[in-house]
């Protein structure tokens, strides 16, 4: 056991490393280019027109220009003025910095005009650890297991007061032929993938099939756009030869209820979060059932192998939690607490599982959500009388208090208990997940995302090493967290069933 | 300077959370210290109790993400 966790941890560190250089190496390649097409603002080499310090003596910026200082959009440009503005394309004849188009370059970001005239952020220019651990942590349309892009079915239901009408779409999201970022090169049946996950294109685009993206993986993009009520937000657009689409959001099932709006579509994919639910309740499934059949056929002898192990937790959690807590009908209650222990603890564990999708089930907010749903059905259900009672009608207590207490217990028990036993689990695991990626991405800030490679390669011990604590962290706040839901579960359900003597 | 005041708001709720969560730490280990054989218990209560003033704190986050 001693031997296999060095070799784990052994493994875990080498290949952390690798894939350390694999990407310094990728992101290198991108900044070389883009020297050689010479628009890189932030390494300065265009002296007197280095922007990002927003040095702007001598430039005629009009008034338009410094409008559109305030926030970094510059998108109005579609007038079809700007036409030899397409750095994409490497075409920088007559093209003066001095009057127009960069104005949006004050806050530090290196980009260039696309075809469409919107500002893209160059790929590589800045790197953002807050917006890759977000983009690490999200569910996605693919299964990313190292280098390798695994498709997913997708089923996409177009609403019916969206346009082009109600319709059911199922394909593979191989179809959408995507980079190692997750972003597809390729439009199909009106949707693209962005950073991993189906987004349909709003406005009137060919949804009968496969539509090659012109600038491939780079044609959607995010702008920043001032929402109704004073909010930034990314707003996705898609330039495809010369044309803007909006991109929509990602779909939600809330009805815009968390801020995150109403879609065009709705995604029933088997995504990500998924597959690895369904792997892990596969994989229990086998568990037990090996366990169950030693029991069986092994009885009176010492439990053996992962026997003992299960039977350890499960022993654990009867006599720990579950008897302790519920009383005399600890045994009705006992498959749901060791079904949420162990559904919770293998979901934490197989998204530790480096370079296995890396997937952050329990770390979703509508996992947790679900979970905690149950629990609260579970014991509204179970509740006896003087659970009630104890809630509308507080016994032992003058009137006038009853007034402020009833309100308060009601939100105690409908409202705060569900919500924190959902948020716990959702912060634990979100927090520790991001942690991770932006001890790995260390590397990349220290290297300025290839600009000082040396500095990059030095903070890769450094950053190995730190990622391989968290790891060691969360590998107990896995066990933590999922004790801790199911003790919290127990601990309501006991509080619904107890009996009471006046 | 960039931010918003939320941070600062969530900021302030992790203050809080720590200082109940150590003091829940400390007067666990003194427990356990002055009863060694009650060490199961009082872990499971301590962890109970550890996880209740966290989800205050929870709340006070989550209002800060909603409202930031």
């Amino acid at each position: 056991m001693r031997k296999l966790s060095f070799i784990f941890l052994f493994i875990s560190m080498v290949s952390f490393v690798y894939a350390q250089q694999h990407d310094n190496k990728q992101t290198n390649e991108h900044t070389t280019q883009q020297n050689h097409e010479g628009h890189n603002h932030d390494h300065g080499d265009h002296s007197g027109h280095n922007h990002a310090k927003g040095d702007h003596s001598g430039h005629n910026h009009g008034t338009t220009q410094s409008k559109q200082q305030t926030g970094h959009e510059g998108h109005n440009h579609a007038q079809g003025d700007h036409s030899g503005h397409n750095h994409a394309q490497g075409d920088h004849s007559g093209h003066s910095h001095g009057d127009q188009g960069h104005a949006a370059h004050d806050d530090g970001h290196a980009g260039h005009m696309n075809a469409c005239g919107h500002m893209v952020h160059d790929h590589s220019a800045e790197f953002n650890p807050g917006a890759v651990a977000f983009h690490h942590i999200s569910d996605q349309n693919v299964y990313s297991i190292g280098p390798l892009q695994i498709p997913l079915p997708c089923f996409l239901y177009t609403h019916k007061d969206a346009d082009g009408g109600s319709k059911l779409d199922v394909f593979s999201s191989g179809k959408f032929k995507a980079d190692s970022h997750g972003n597809g090169s390729v439009a199909y049946k009106g949707y693209v993938l962005v950073e991993g996950s189906a987004r349909r294109i709003v406005g009137n685009f060919d949804r009968n099939g496969i539509v090659p993206l012109k600038d491939g993986s780079h044609s959607v993009y995010p702008v920043v756009e001032v929402q109704a009520n004073g909010k930034k937000k990314d707003q996705l657009y898609l330039c495809d030869g010369g044309k803007v689409y909006k991109v929509d959001s990602k779909s939600t099932l809330d009805g815009g209820l968390f801020g995150g709006g109403m879609t065009s579509f709705t995604d029933f994919s088997l995504t990500k979060n998924v597959v690895s639910m369904l792997l892990v309740c596969l994989f229990l499934f086998w568990l037990f059932r090996k366990v169950a059949r030693a029991y069986a056929n092994r009885q009176g002898l010492a439990p053996t192998g992962v026997q003992g192990f299960m039977e350890t937790m499960f022993v654990f959690i009867q006599d720990e939690v579950a008897k302790p807590f519920l009383g005399k009908k600890w045994e009705k209650f006992l498959p749901l607490l060791m079904a949420l222990f162990f559904f919770i603890l293998g979901l934490n564990l197989f998204g530790q599982v480096p370079f296995f999708g890396g997937s952050n089930v329990t770390g979703n907010l509508s996992v947790t959500f679900v979970l905690a749903i149950v629990a609260f059905v579970v014991t509204s259900i179970n509740g006896n009388r003087d659970y009630w009672k104890h809630i509308f009608n507080m016994p032992g207590i003058p009137g006038w208090v009853k007034v402020i207490v009833t309100p308060v217990e009601m939100m105690g028990n409908f409202i705060v208990k569900p919500l924190t036993l959902m948020l716990r689990l959702f912060g634990n695991m979100t927090a520790g997940h991001m942690v991770i990626v932006i001890f790995v991405g260390l590397i990349f800030i220290f290297g300025k995302n290839g600009a000082n490679s040396a500095a990059g390669w030095g903070m890769v011990i450094p950053s190995a090493a730190l990622t391989l604590f968290m790891m060691a962290i969360e590998l107990l706040v896995a066990f933590i967290q999922a004790f801790v839901f199911t003790i919290l579960t127990a601990s309501y359900i006991g509080a619904a069933i107890e009996e009471h003597h006046h | 300077m960039t931010g918003s005041l939320a941070a600062i708001g969530a900021g302030l709720a992790v203050i809080g959370a720590g200082i109940g969560i150590g003091n829940i730490g400390a007067k666990a280990m003194e427990a356990i210290a002055r009863q060694p054989e009650a060490v199961g218990d009082i872990r499971a209560n301590m962890i109970l109790m550890a996880a209740l003033v966290e989800g205050a704190a929870l709340i006070a986050i989550l209002l800060s993400f909603f409202v930031g």
